[in-house]
């Protein structure tokens, strides 16, 4: 994060325990959202700071204004239908705030979820 | 030294773009490890320097794209530094540093440089 | 970005590891040398391949880094002299040097806490820089959770501290499989972590190299950070290994 950024007073939508769902639009270039984890639901871990915006960085723009990136948590039994780890394993990826949305509180796992295989 | 034209193919692939492949099946994990080259370490170098900001020749996204318009073939059978020292010369055409020309002459001059230093050198076509 | 090998890829490969009898450390710093110069052959490059090193045929994509080099030089975008000392930095990162920090953080609470929080700051304080290239973040090993670390977009790895990272991190089937089966992939290198024990993967989406900061293993009470960091090794930082005292435990291979 370098000093413009951070005078930058653009304010994160979402907070540490919201609830975020992960786009699943299609990407144009350059994406750092994993497809594995499209449409999938998770909530915010941490709140990591504002990064220039990669898909544009790609093709040489400066990337600004700087992104909100979030460390996103999922429980591994959400995403991967065959997880055969224990119910509380769980995946983290950083994610940029164009990426989400707002989604309700993670529902009970007998919900059933869009199979992304 | 043609690599041989093993067709793979991945399971489950869907509309992926070729790099992004968490929770695709690529079999065991080679744990053998070796030093890298000389020549992959200059890489390495060479790409960190270009980045510096001083400099900001490109940034590490531009390298991720081009490699991320590999044809999976390509993606998939090649190694890491190659990847990346293609992905640099794309990117100095890109940004004009370089030019195609002098990119494939002095290829052929560093090639008859090692062969008259006694060693053989391999096809120099690398695809754009 | 990594890539498997065909049979004809890995026979050069091979070739190339049996030619190489030690590690690339030629002092390059010690040279005086200054590339300004037209040069019409390498003797006077310190990095010209030597006799053992290199054996089997220049690949096109060695040729490429020979022509890019000697142009972005003749171009005056980069010196010889800077690609050297590049590559001595590089070479001087190593798990050695993240295996001390770790073993700092287990003596010093309040270390741990600065490299948790503020981990510049801390490194500073070890007299390592990382550079420009990336931001770090360290992630604790704890009773409940055990870390692992993965980058499944191509292979993001905190290379300023730790040095290069091993061929099978940047593997299609590590970056692949990690993400969906971790525990399987741990088993493979020998971890069997308890099922009360959450394991959580890290996939480096973005600008963020992650490291684990494993947990100290009981019965080092009294050590030295010497003796600490000896059993810090470079896959405890990435979570694919545990530091232990005694024998390692291993699953059978």
């Amino acid at each position: 994060m370098n000093a413009m950024d951070q005078a930058q007073r653009t304010h994160a939508r979402f907070s540490a325990g919201d609830a975020v769902k992960i786009d699943d639009r299609p990407a144009l270039g350059h994406c750092r959202t994993p497809w594995y984890l499209r449409g999938h639901v998770g909530v915010v871990a941490e709140v990591l700071g504002k990064f220039r915006d990669p898909e544009r960085l790609a093709y040489h723009r400066p990337g600004l204004p700087a992104l909100i990136l979030y460390k996103v948590r999922f429980r591994q039994k959400d995403i991967w239908p065959q997880y055969s780890g224990p119910a509380a394993d769980t995946l983290e990826a950083d994610i940029y705030e164009p990426w989400l949305a707002a989604a309700p509180t993670p529902a009970p796992r007998s919900r059933k979820r869009k199979s992304k295989a | 030294m043609t690599p041989e034209r093993k067709t793979l193919v991945r399971d489950d692939a869907g509309g992926r773009a070729v790099h992004d492949v968490g929770g695709l099946d690529f079999g065991p994990i080679d744990r053998s490890e070796h030093d890298l080259a000389l020549w992959e370490k200059r890489v390495d170098a060479m790409m960190i320097l270009l980045f510096a900001p001083g400099r900001a020749t490109f940034r590490v996204d531009a390298m991720r794209r081009v490699i991320e318009d590999y044809g999976q073939q390509c993606y998939d059978r090649t190694e890491y530094y190659e990847k990346w020292v293609r992905a640099m010369r794309n990117l100095l055409v890109e940004q004009e540093v370089v030019s195609r020309a002098e990119i494939e002459a002095a290829m052929r001059a560093v090639a008859d440089e090692a062969r008259r230093n006694g060693r053989p050198v391999g096809p120099l076509d690398i695809p754009w | 970005m990594a890539g498997g090998r065909s049979d004809a890829r890995a026979a050069v490969a091979q070739t190339k590891v049996q030619g190489m009898t030690h590690d690339h450390d030629h002092g390059h710093g010690s040279h005086g040398h200054d590339h300004d110069h037209d040069h019409d052959h390498d003797h006077g490059d310190p990095h010209a391949p030597q006799k053992d090193h290199d054996a089997g045929p220049m690949t096109g994509y060695e040729v490429l880094e020979g022509a890019l080099r000697r142009l972005l030089v003749e171009k005056g975008v980069l010196t010889e002299k800077e690609i050297a000392a590049q590559i001595d930095l590089m070479d001087s990162r190593s798990a050695a040097l993240g295996a001390k920090v770790i073993a700092r953080a287990w003596v010093d609470p309040r270390f741990k806490a600065r490299l948790l929080q503020d981990y510049r700051a801390a490194l500073a304080e070890v007299g390592i820089d990382i550079g420009h290239v990336a931001e770090f973040k360290v992630v604790e090993n704890t009773a409940d959770v055990h870390n692992v670390i993965v980058c499944t977009l191509c292979s993001c790895y905190p290379k300023m501290l730790l040095g290069i990272p091993p061929a099978w991190y940047k593997s299609l089937a590590y970056r692949s499989r990690t993400v969906i089966d971790p525990r399987g992939v741990l088993v493979e290198f020998g971890v069997k972590i308890p099922a009360k024990q959450q394991v959580r993967v890290h996939d480096s989406t973005a600008d963020l190299r992650y490291i684990v900061l494993p947990a100290r293993p009981a019965g080092t009470e009294g050590w030295s950070e010497e003796q600490l960091a000896a059993l810090v090794t470079r896959d405890c930082m990435i979570g694919t290994a545990v530091p232990a005292v005694a024998a390692r435990e291993t699953a059978s291979a």
